[in-house]
């Protein structure tokens, strides 16, 4: 981190405003022209435990949650447990305040809420602010906001503070405010603000600290967006006008913008009894012509794996998100994990087989998950989007014109009546739906009340006209025609122009870093710290994991010395992913690796890379793990 | 224009239609209840005047599955116990669709009861045909939901300690609109109630029972039936839900006993459909979603235009 960057950290309890809070902080930045990148911390409960999310706030382009953080704002667990309930075990309300010390950096900034926080429950609290230089405001958040108005708008207090003290115009704040909140509430805040930062303006030293928020400017408009929007958005402009769907932290979140939006534009949400039904569903609306979604994290993915299997076997295009969380079974459900990567790869019985793409960022999320309709419905095949607790909810600022793009609602390789008319039928006048050859092993579908087109769609192998058959030849025929697909949509990738795969750093370097998905923008900042450190490194960011782009990964591979694979789970799967698909290189790719529920910091990818490939090929501490090459 | 000009008024159909002009020859066993079900779907088909295309018929997995590959229509053949879904969002993407499912006792009340209670709760605008034959058939003979208590097979071999599940009672509770048990043996009360559960707005749930000679019971053990509504034994008014729900529940125990009881148990014409209800709260749109991707003068809705205010 650099000495003009803000990472403010807002920590309470579950249920505190926390997200709208942040989320208002961020876009306020970033209307006034910075950059800003959020991350959150939650637990899985309704009410109380250790939240927080950080926003940071750059005047350059930032893409991960970077290093550490230099502001706290603890505004207390106000959901706490109690010594009367049965299940109590120590203060509580402290731990936003007291569990977010360690990763503090020096010099920074603690504000703390004295109507809910006290100091005295945390151990050795004084020597730490003292070793740590530690800039410390105890003030009555929850005094301010009662005297104008209501307790909730401590909150608010909070982010006025924060402005006197970081030096940010409290007119950018007041003007979000403005916007997001009707007039009564809008002006009690108004109040709470005003205190706030006039007492710590007239009571404290606000200038103390060494932190102050840049100035900065956007030369075009820009967004706030999370991957999650992102995914939505790219579906809607597709056309898709169907998703079904169970709720399952993390995915919900994508379930639940394209239920809310769904239905203003035409389209049909379906929320159903598990998430079999919800494939089935986005399967069923799909075969009937509509543009369909489903999705979900990794339990209710893997219920997902049997209609999976029947849209490959029938050909019915279909778009599958999966949103990983820390597995195996329940894991962690709120904490990020790269663990479901084979899970999504290979589930599903006999040869199957789908289109999987890892966006980066939440541009790349727009524009693969687009791709992801086009290739489903011209290939009628299943297509998945594969993402993470990280990606999905992490907010940043984009262009609005990444979305100035044109609908396409069309449904690819599918007939009209007009085109049935001159199709190929069996004798008995069905349609040959599934035709031995087509170009690019595609055999044009026709829809359910379509005169002329009526077939068997079925999970059984089947003839050209869909009856059930075990004919050896026919059962050939129809393998190797689906199987072409998959070479057909490979050559369609490797030539459509667009940038999937993300080439960053050097264009000669000894080393290389190779990663896929959410990592792809922290391992981007640890080439940059790496530059500044004297290590000239280049980046390969995978989003194409089916088909995997072997061409372009080899020729990185070949490019450089040795290669460190960064990825967030506990048996390095995409490494494995990467050496079977090229079949060797086994002895130039390493693994560094992270699975206790937080993503990496761009310092621990440069510290494992130095460590391990620079120096003595041992890491210290146990937040990352490193795995040699199988054989050096 | 419509895209889909299969859907449309009534027309006159002969039943020979919906009978595919070639192989494949049914597998079904001689003597197969099965072989009822089709024939009164036929039937029913061509009194309703129901166009071959459009009608999507989708089935589950076990003999009963087979039902699409011998009936000329759209079919959608899907996997074990997901026939519903499958066909329910088809509906919900093209509420033109004539949508009838099918699949046996095990694919509907064991593995698909969840989506069985749940398609019933919602009360989706469409047929479900259960082919009841009280035993796993295709799979060579094992003890399914429906299967009497004390049941031998070679996966029971004691005997079933399980009462059977009640299929009747069941879609009563979980909301079916339309109830009936029909069988094989009577083939007119089939293709009758088949008739009335097409046209039905809402869920209609038909019991059917077929049997199986070659793992269970040949079809004259089906044989005296009675028609509920058709016989001076039972009053039966089937928009009295109380009434219905003692019937059903005489129906189940009296099968096991050897007194077969059939008809119409319960019939809410009241109830709007899923569809019905989600066009009121503006959640489906008039028009057939699936009609939009060939409505050249369709304005698509653009993100850019209509969603990213509240991210500036």
């Amino acid at each position: 981190m650099t000495d003009d960057e803000l990472i403010w950290r807002i920590a309470g309890g579950s249920g505190d405003g926390i997200a709208s809070t942040s989320q208002n902080f961020a876009k306020a930045l970033m209307r006034a022209g910075l950059h800003v990148f959020t991350h959150r911390h939650y637990p899985s409960r309704i009410r109380g435990g250790h939240t927080y999310t950080e926003v940071r706030v750059s005047a350059d382009s930032v893409t991960s949650r970077g290093d550490g953080y230099n502001f706290l704002l603890a505004l207390g667990d106000s959901f706490a447990r109690n010594p009367q309930e049965d299940a109590y075990y120590g203060v509580e309300e402290i731990k936003p305040l007291s569990e977010n010390l360690d990763d503090l950096d020096e010099g920074g900034v603690i504000v703390y809420d004295t109507g809910l926080l006290d100091p005295d429950d945390i151990p050795n609290f004084d020597e730490r602010i003292d070793a740590n230089n530690w800039h410390v405001y105890d003030i009555n958040l929850r005094e301010i906001a009662r005297e104008h108005g209501r307790e909730v708008m401590r909150n608010t207090a909070g982010v006025a503070i924060t402005c006197a003290i970081a030096d940010i115009d409290p007119g950018i704040i007041k003007d979000m405010m403005a916007d997001a909140m009707p007039d009564k509430i809008f002006e009690p805040n108004m109040d709470v603000f005003d205190d706030a930062y006039e007492t710590v303006t007239s009571e404290f030293d606000a200038t103390a600290p060494d932190i102050s928020v840049p100035t900065g400017n956007h030369d075009e408009e820009q967004v706030l967006v999370s991957g999650s929007d992102a995914i939505a958005y790219g579906a809607i402009d597709e056309g898709c006008r169907f998703i079904s769907g169970y709720p399952m932290t993390p995915w919900t979140e994508v379930f639940t913008i394209m239920s809310q939006n769904l239905p203003e534009i035409g389209g049909v949400s379906e929320q159903v009894e598990d998430e079999i039904a919800a494939a089935a569903l986005a399967i069923g609306a799909s075969h009937a012509g509509v543009k369909a979604m489903s999705g979900s994290s990794g339990g209710g993915f893997a219920l997902m794996s049997e209609p999976l299997g029947l849209a490959e076997m029938t050909e019915t295009p279909v778009v599958l998100i999966e949103a990983m969380r820390a597995g195996p079974s329940t894991g962690m459900p709120t904490k990020p994990e790269q663990g479901d990567l084979e899970h999504v790869l290979y589930t599903s019985q006999g040869d199957s087989h789908r289109v999987v793409f890892a966006p980066a960022d939440s541009e790349e999320a727009y524009h693969q998950t687009r791709r992801a309709f086009e290739i489903a419905y011209e290939y009628q095949i299943p297509s998945i989007i594969l993402y993470d607790q990280k990606n999905g909810g992490e907010l940043q600022n984009i262009p609005a014109t990444v979305f100035d793009e044109e609908p396409n609602p069309d449904l690819g390789s599918t007939l009209t009546e007009a085109e049935l008319e001159d199709a190929s039928h069996d004798p008995s006048g069905k349609y040959n739906r599934f035709q031995h050859a087509g170009e690019n092993g595609v055999s044009p579908r026709s829809l359910p009340g379509q005169e002329g087109g009526r077939f068997l769609a079925t999970g059984n192998e089947h003839m050209p006209a869909g009856h059930i058959s075990e004919d050896p030849d026919n059962r050939v025929n129809q393998v190797n025609r689906r199987m072409e697909k998959l070479e057909a949509i490979r050559d369609d990738l490797e030539t459509d122009g667009q940038t999937r795969n993300t080439q960053y750093g050097p264009s000669e370097a000894q080393y290389g870093i190779l990663t896929f998905g959410s990592q792809q923008g922290t391992v981007r900042e640890a080439i940059d710290e790496l530059d500044t450190e004297g290590y000239h490194v280049k980046m390969l960011g995978v989003s194409e994991l089916a088909p995997y782009p072997v061409k372009e990964v080899s020729s990185f591979i070949e490019s450089v010395d040795e290669v460190l694979v960064v990825e967030m789970n506990a048996s390095a799967q995409f490494r494995g992913l990467t050496q079977k698909e090229l079949g060797r290189y086994g002895d130039k790719l390493s693994s560094l690796l992270k699975y206790n529920g937080n993503p990496f910091e761009p310092a621990e990818i440069v510290d494992g890379f130095i460590n391990s490939i620079v120096e003595d090929r041992t890491l210290n501490g146990n937040e990352t793990k490193y795995i040699p090459a199988a054989s050096d | 224009m419509s895209a889909f000009s299969a859907i449309g008024e009534e027309q006159e159909h002969d039943r020979s239609e919906y009978t595919p002009g070639l192989e494949p020859q049914a597998t079904w066993c001689p003597g197969c209840g099965d072989f009822g079900v089709l024939k009164a779907l036929k039937g029913a088909a061509a009194e309703l005047g129901l166009a071959p295309e459009e009608m999507l018929v989708c089935t589950g997995i076990g003999c009963s599955g087979k039902l699409n590959s011998y009936f000329e229509s759209y079919g959608f053949h899907t996997i074990h116990g997901r026939s519903l879904p499958v066909a329910r969002a088809a509906k919900v993407a093209n509420d033109g669709l004539t949508v009838v499912a099918a699949g046996g006792d095990g694919d509907g009340y064991g593995i698909g009861g969840n989506h069985f209670m749940h398609t019933a709760r919602e009360n989706h605008d469409m047929t479900y045909i259960v082919f009841n034959n009280e035993i796993f058939g295709l799979t060579k003979g094992q003890t399914s939901p429906t299967s009497p208590k004390g049941h031998k097979s070679k996966t029971q071999p004691h005997g079933s300690a399980k009462d059977p599940i009640r299929p009747l009672s069941m879609a009563l509770n979980a909301g079916a609109s339309y109830v009936a048990r029909t069988a094989a043996v009577n083939p007119n009360q089939a293709r009758d109630i088949i008739v009335e559960a097409i046209e039905h707005d809402g869920f209609s749930h038909i019991d059917f029972l077929t049997q199986c000679p070659t793992w269970n019971k040949d079809a004259k053990q089906y044989v005296p039936y009675i028609d509920i509504n058709d016989s001076d034994e039972y009053d039966v008014d089937t928009t009295d839900r109380s009434t219905a729900s003692q019937l059903m529940f005489e129906t189940e125990n009296a099968l096991h006993e050897g007194t077969v009881l059939t008809g119409r148990y319960y019939v809410d014409n009241n109830r709007p459909s899923y569809q019905q209800e989600k066009k009121r709260t503006g959640e489906i749109p008039e028009e057939p979603l699936a009609e939009k991707y060939f409505d050249d003068e369709y304005e698509w809705d653009r993100v850019y235009d209509t969603f990213l205010d509240k991210h500036k």
